[in-house]
């Protein structure tokens, strides 16, 4: 296997983008922070792999369109998923390690206020037997968070402590676009929105773009200080029916961290756009109470879709460039109540 | 001024898609009002079928018919409904296990508030009036007063005939909003001007404006006027009819390459037959009456000849 490391993350977000849902305006700073945090240019980029998703920006093939960001002439090594841009960075690290290319460029971008987020997403849901339901995302969440609170798996005190750190912790980022303490006292007096989760409970609709510079070896000590080596890398899916598997677990989650590999883990980027879902995947992952979870205030304090997974890793990945932590993981999910997730693990050491 | 332009847009399409035997039989058994589930290779009875054994991979084929009546095992309120979901107002969704059956199915739950709805409670199906072999053909759970513990029905007959398609409509709503380069464009077109910009890294003039040059990734900021005229190079002429079509065939669609332009403009060509259009052929732009116009390409009505000679094919030949 080559080494390779995390060695650039750029990120822009905001509560609504009033620009093209292609995003290439923000996509084109993103980009520039990149070159200049890595020294490269766009010419030593080997791969580009981006996330997005047409059914978000309401046209087809926006994800072309995005291309412009980056100046493909001569014409570029490309491709693209349509899941969250985690996903482009997995295969932009299986690019890697075919030896065909050293470098890669991985960016997911998505105006989620173009529509109605919860709406929009029961698209990635059974086509036969939910889709046409139309379950929004929030009860889908909804049904999870009741499920886990009247088996003892957590309650509403462990949700808002949850929001209360995370809101807390988003004060020090100056990305998140929900952020200010509140006591647990306060969250819990707060109504009830989508019985039984609170408003703060649920990640904010969110827009935005960012990009990870991924490098092997020698480039990316070239390209950074102190690299943030992939120690691990592994995602997994269960199955898409809501029925048949335990809400309250995350058997994929659990499998990649198994797969990944999360002893020693000193700071973790969780991608939990609902509160109980932190628990749960503290769990699902075997972190341990010492162990750091979301830094940045996490998905509670911005959630821009298809970016959000790759933030994570690129939140994890900066704790190892600052020395703050040498061993680190971020996490990305996707899909209705954890169904897909995927663990990233970087390490100061290879 | 807002700085984009944006505006509202549906996009709508019914998706048609074929069943299979295991989904097919399910929706078929809807259909006649009657719930089919199938038997996992562990014995556990799942509604709706998986089309393939969870464990084993094969395909499922022990079919079970199950109660409409069933209990909550947990469930979420809905206090905003979007478009098309079972119910218009409040509603919980519910994980419902019908009698008879290991796993649950998820649907709405119609009650007038949240102190209406427990885990646990006895729901029942509320059919549909009208029923086509589709998880609508359930309109919702809605409370159910029975003991519970009702044994499963015995199979009324043979299995349901398994229906082989479903058609399920899907409309999204987004409002859609421009780059701020494609607002200028369109502002520009309001006042009769055509605006397109400049690359500043490699001097290529954009139209419309992007926002960033393909060829460099840097954004284009420098504004450029071009003129209503230019040179086709490169067109096809539109024979064959289409949905939504406005003008009758055949027609002329044209790249117009605007004088000073880079990138060509896709316009028609008019008021010349299909057959003597020409690459290279000079064409200018026709303006609709200044009170119908809008921020919008179309504007300018068609290119016609202006008849000057045709364009040096050295003149566009970098443009194909």
């Amino acid at each position: 296997m080559r080494n390779v490391a995390v060695v650039g993350f750029a990120q822009r977000q905001m509560a609504e983008f009033d620009g093209s849902p292609t995003c290439v305006e923000l996509l084109v700073p993103v980009f520039r922070e990149c070159y200049e945090q890595t020294g490269f240019s766009r010419r030593d980029i080997g791969f580009w792999c981006s996330g997005s998703s047409d059914y978000l920006a309401g046209r087809s093939f926006s994800f072309v369109s995005a291309v412009d960001a980056i100046g493909a002439l001569p014409p570029v090594n490309e491709s693209h998923v349509e899941m969250d841009a985690a996903w482009a960075l997995y295969e932009a690290w299986v690019k890697i390690q075919t030896g065909e290319v050293d470098t890669a460029l991985v960016y997911g971008f998505g105006k989620s206020s173009a529509g109605i987020l919860r709406r929009t997403l029961a698209l990635q849901l059974d086509p036969y037997t939910l889709t046409p339901l139309w379950p929004d995302t929030v009860s889908i969440a909804g049904l999870q968070a009741r499920l886990g609170i009247e088996r003892g798996h957590w309650d509403e005190t462990a949700m808002a402590e949850v929001v209360a750190r995370s809101l807390t912790d988003a004060e020090d980022n100056e990305h998140a676009i929900r952020k200010g303490g509140s006591s647990v006292e306060d969250l819990l007096a707060r109504p009830v929105y989508a019985d039984p989760l609170r408003k703060h409970d649920c990640a904010p609709v969110t827009d935005g773009a960012s990009a990870i510079v991924l490098a092997a070896d020698d480039r990316a000590r070239e390209a950074c200080e102190r690299p943030a080596w992939i120690t691990g890398l592994a995602h997994s899916v269960d199955g898409l029916h809501l029925g048949t598997r335990d809400l309250t677990r995350s058997e994929s989650a659990q499998r990649s961290g198994a797969a990944a590999g999360t002893d020693g883990v000193e700071v973790a980027e969780l991608h939990a756009p609902f509160s109980h879902q932190e628990i749960l995947l503290r769990r699902e992952l075997a972190l341990g109470d010492d162990v750091r979870v979301n830094p940045s205030g996490g998905a509670l304090a911005a959630n821009p879709m298809f970016t959000s997974g790759l933030n994570r890793i690129g939140e994890a990945a900066r704790r190892v460039w600052d020395g703050s932590a040498d061993r680190v993981l971020g996490h990305a999910t996707s899909g209705p109540a954890l169904q897909q997730n995927l663990v990233c693990t970087m390490g100061a050491s290879q | 001024m807002a700085r984009t332009l944006s505006r509202p847009v549906t996009v709508a399409f019914d998706y048609t898609r074929s069943t299979g035997p295991v989904i097919g039989r399910f929706l078929g058994g809807l259909r006649d009002g009657r719930v089919v589930g199938a038997r996992t290779s562990r014995g556990e009875v799942v509604v709706p079928p998986p089309e393939f054994d969870p464990v084993t991979h094969e395909p499922m084929t022990d079919f079970v018919e199950v109660a409409d009546t069933g209990v909550v095992l947990t469930w979420s309120w809905v206090p905003e409904p979007v478009d098309a979901q079972p119910l218009d107002r409040p509603f919980a969704w519910a994980l419902v296990q019908l009698d008879g059956a290991d796993a649950p199915l998820l649907h709405a739950l119609d009650a007038p508030s949240t102190a209406d709805v427990e885990t646990g409670m006895r729901v029942r199906i509320r059919w549909a009036d009208e029923r086509v072999g589709a998880i609508t053909d359930i309109a919702c759970f809605e409370p159910a007063d029975d003991a519970g513990g009702e044994p499963a029905p015995t199979p009324s007959g043979p299995l349901p005939e398994p229906v082989t398609g479903v058609v399920t409509p899907v409309s999204l709503d987004y409002v859609y909003a421009a780059s701020p380069e494609e607002s200028s464009f369109f502002r520009g077109l309001a006042e009769g001007r055509i605006l397109g910009q400049r690359c500043p890294a490699c001097g290529k003039v954009y139209v419309p404006p992007r926002g960033a040059c393909p060829v460099d990734g840097v954004p284009t900021d420098e504004e450029v006027e071009l003129p209503p005229r230019g040179t086709v190079t490169t067109f096809c002429v539109v024979n064959v009819p289409f949905l939504g079509q406005k003008i009758t065939p055949p027609y002329v669609s044209a790249y117009v390459l605007l004088d000073g332009a880079d990138i060509a403009l896709q316009h028609l060509v008019q008021e010349v037959p299909a057959d003597e259009v020409r690459m290279g052929m000079r064409v200018e732009a026709v303006w609709k009456p200044r009170e119908e116009w809008d921020t919008t390409i179309e504007n300018i009505s068609h290119f016609r000849p202006t008849g000057e000679p045709d364009a040096d094919y050295e003149t566009y030949k970098e443009h194909l």
